[in-house]
């Protein structure tokens, strides 16, 4: 049956429309919701194997205290494991370092990632030479960054000896230096993600607006702070969370310049997770670790969004 | 004094020429339309006022004052733009004071002067609002505010009812008018749309390809085109032109050129200016309102169809050798039977306009 069919106002059509559309319309709904699920499995699937199982595995892990000794069985404790990891000096500490380490890289990273696209965004002979430089370490792998800062600040060949300063004690092995050192690298490393998420923002907002804000009287500071920062907010909001979530999952860098240390100054929360899995062989505690770290991103990426997306302009 | 002045201003981007070699006077309360077809030069003319793009040559004057080389922000002109540019996070009322605050003027009168501009433009009732509530006619009138509030010597407005429907674009058309004169401020206009040229400016400034055709008020440059570009460019429909032979007479005078299907009388001082120039071709312009349609006339043609708009008819005929020609016809005229021949007389032989063709320039009586 047409639709004109149940449109026409006859008595006769509209009594018989019902009765023969809504078992059509059941039967279409069905299939329909079969087709759509049918769709959503692949990704069903790869998520449930690869982190919904984990980490369920992970909390189940979590339970089990690992026997002191190889070979003999893992001892079901309940919360207290949890309890145990969770009051301990060592988590609090890591706990710490990852926020400062965040603090200490995130805004930075934001910051010159804006700075560099605000220069960038000149209609200028050869700019794009500038363009392929700046966005140029998005290219370059966590090791590379870390083998590069690791040779800047060795005390025998790095940068510090050549400018004719004491590189003694030397920077990675410095209590009070090195979390800044490895936060340095990261923001290097981060910088070419950063600048390439804040000029595509910079390229979005229209040039009328900032002309108009030009006529209007503003200087170059006060249209960059009416105008650009609020129409740039949804991608700083963007790149604080993003940033934010990377910073909390930092792992090579911490590896390959400092372990960790020295004292655990720079041992974050993935490290931490490291070191008791892999050195200590103690997958209980990792376990916790992860899901603490898991619970710390969720809640801190939650506030980001209830705190920050105020005063984020998405709109046009 | 919100006088505007282009002193032999060229404004190059790379090897293309915006605008070429440009001086134009306008003066203060004018109102003047920079008028012209997409890429003609008008609107980087009206960016280079605003201080919004640098002239590659000349001076730029507002005022007593030389702005060449003065930045946009320190210019004292507004500018209303096609797309209206509000500040789409900010309410109207934050957008109205914009340039108050980046003039740091006082909070209180602020309060006042965009109360003021803001019942001027009956936006009362939106101020708490943000652009992306209102429609856009409110918007253009927030655009306008935020222009209007500041005072300013001059008002840039680039093609400010474009994006407007037709029926706004008519109604905001006479407010602007009404506006100008209440302000008793210079305003500079840009348009591509003759019809927003020739009903608002107090004089029209024609631009085609970068260069100055002619300025002057609307109606003498409508009677009085200064070349064929003019000539064409102003009027709805545009004016007939046809290329015709110059038929001299017994002693060289030249009162008649014929044009495929019959012949145009000229006057007796425009036939002299044609024999003076040495002609065998001129191009003949006559306006379709100029023009009659009927049973004689000196004139053969061919009705091919007629368009009727309700108070008049436009009535589109074929000469001998098929260039076409449209007629307006008032409505309480009877129509010519479609697809039939047909004869066209000019009313008045002081409503032909003649251009020479190698220069394109209007061959006047006067001349």
């Amino acid at each position: 049956m047409s639709t004109t069919d149940v449109a026409v106002p006859t008595t006769g059509v509209r009594t018989a429309a019902p009765a023969t559309t809504r078992p059509r319309r059941f039967g279409r709904r069905v299939r329909e919701a079969t087709l759509g699920y049918a769709m959503v499995l692949p990704s069903l699937l790869i998520f449930g194997a690869f982190i919904i199982y984990p980490f369920l595995k992970n909390f189940y892990l979590g339970l089990y205290r690992n026997p002191p000794f190889p070979n003999l069985p893992k001892k079901y404790i309940g919360f207290e494991q949890y309890q145990d990891v969770l009051t301990s000096t060592d988590f609090y500490n890591s706990v710490k370092v990852t926020f400062v380490f965040a603090l200490l890289t995130v805004p930075a990273g934001i910051a010159l990632g804006l700075a560099l696209a605000v220069l960038a965004h000149q209609r200028l002979k050869g700019i794009g030479i500038y363009r392929t430089i700046f966005s140029s370490t998005v290219a370059t792998s966590v090791a590379v960054a870390s083998v590069i800062f690791g040779t800047l600040m060795n005390p025998l060949v790095g940068l510090l000896p050549w400018l004719g300063l004491d590189p003694r004690p030397p920077i990675l092995e410095n209590p009070s230096w090195a979390l800044t050192a490895v936060a340095v690298t990261t923001i290097w490393q981060n910088l070419g993600l950063s600048f390439i998420l804040m000029s595509s923002g910079l390229q979005s907002i229209p040039d009328e607006m900032l002309e108009a804000a030009e006529v209007d009287g503003a200087g170059a500071w006060s249209r960059f702070r009416s105008v650009t920062l609020p129409l740039l907010s949804p991608t700083l909001f963007f790149a604080a969370v993003v940033g934010t979530i990377f910073a909390f999952q930092s792992f090579g860098q911490i590896d390959l310049l400092t372990r960790g240390g020295p004292i655990d100054r720079t041992n974050v929360l993935t490290y931490f997770v490291y070191t008791e899995l892999r050195e200590r062989n103690n997958p209980g505690t990792a376990a916790v670790l992860a899901i603490a770290l898991f619970a710390i991103t969720l809640v801190l990426t939650l506030i980001q969004m209830r705190v920050l997306e105020k005063r984020v302009f998405y709109g046009r | 004094m919100g006088r505007v002045g282009f002193k032999g201003v060229t404004k190059r981007f790379g090897d293309v020429t915006a605008v070429d070699d440009l001086t134009l006077e306008i003066t203060d309360q004018e109102f003047l339309v920079l008028l012209g077809p997409s890429g003609c030069g008008k609107s980087t003319a009206l960016r280079m006022i605003a201080g919004l793009d640098e002239p590659t040559e000349g001076v730029i004057e507002i005022g007593d004052r030389e702005v060449t080389d003065v930045e946009a922000k320190d210019r004292d002109v507004a500018m209303v733009f096609q797309s209206y540019a509000l500040y789409p996070h900010m309410s109207v009322r934050r957008n109205i004071e914009f340039p108050l605050r980046s003039r740091r003027v006082a909070h209180d009168e602020r309060d006042r002067r965009v109360a003021e501009a803001a019942g001027i433009l009956g936006l009362g009732d939106l101020l708490n609002r943000k652009p992306a509530q209102l429609s856009g006619g409110q918007r253009q009138r927030v655009a306008l505010a935020r222009a209007i509030v500041r005072r300013p010597e001059a008002f840039l407005m680039d093609e400010p009812l474009s994006n407007l429907d037709a029926k706004l674009r008519v109604q905001t058309r006479a407010e602007l008018v009404e506006l100008h004169r209440r302000l008793a401020t210079t305003i500079v206009y840009v348009t591509h749309d003759q019809v927003e040229a020739m009903t608002m400016g107090d004089r029209i400034a024609i631009l085609n390809e970068g260069a100055l055709q002619q300025v002057g008020a609307p109606q003498a440059v409508y009677e009085k085109p200064a070349n064929l570009f003019v000539a064409r460019f102003i009027g709805n429909p545009p004016m007939n032109t046809v290329t015709g032979k110059v038929l001299a007479g017994a002693a060289g005078q030249v009162r008649v050129i014929a044009i495929p299907g019959g012949e145009i009388p000229v006057t007796e001082a425009v036939g002299a200016a044609i024999a003076r120039l040495g002609l065998d071709e001129v191009i003949v312009g006559v306006r379709s309102e100029h023009l009659r349609v009927g049973a004689g006339g000196p004139i053969e043609a061919t009705v091919s169809v007629i368009e009727s708009l309700g108070h008049e008819r436009h009535v589109f005929c074929r000469l001998a050798d098929g260039q076409p020609v449209i007629v307006r016809q008032p409505a309480d005229e009877p129509p010519p039977p479609e697809q039939a021949p047909a004869r066209l007389t000019v009313e008045k032989v002081e409503m032909v306009h003649l251009f020479d063709p190698n220069t394109e320039l209007r061959i006047d009586g006067a001349q």
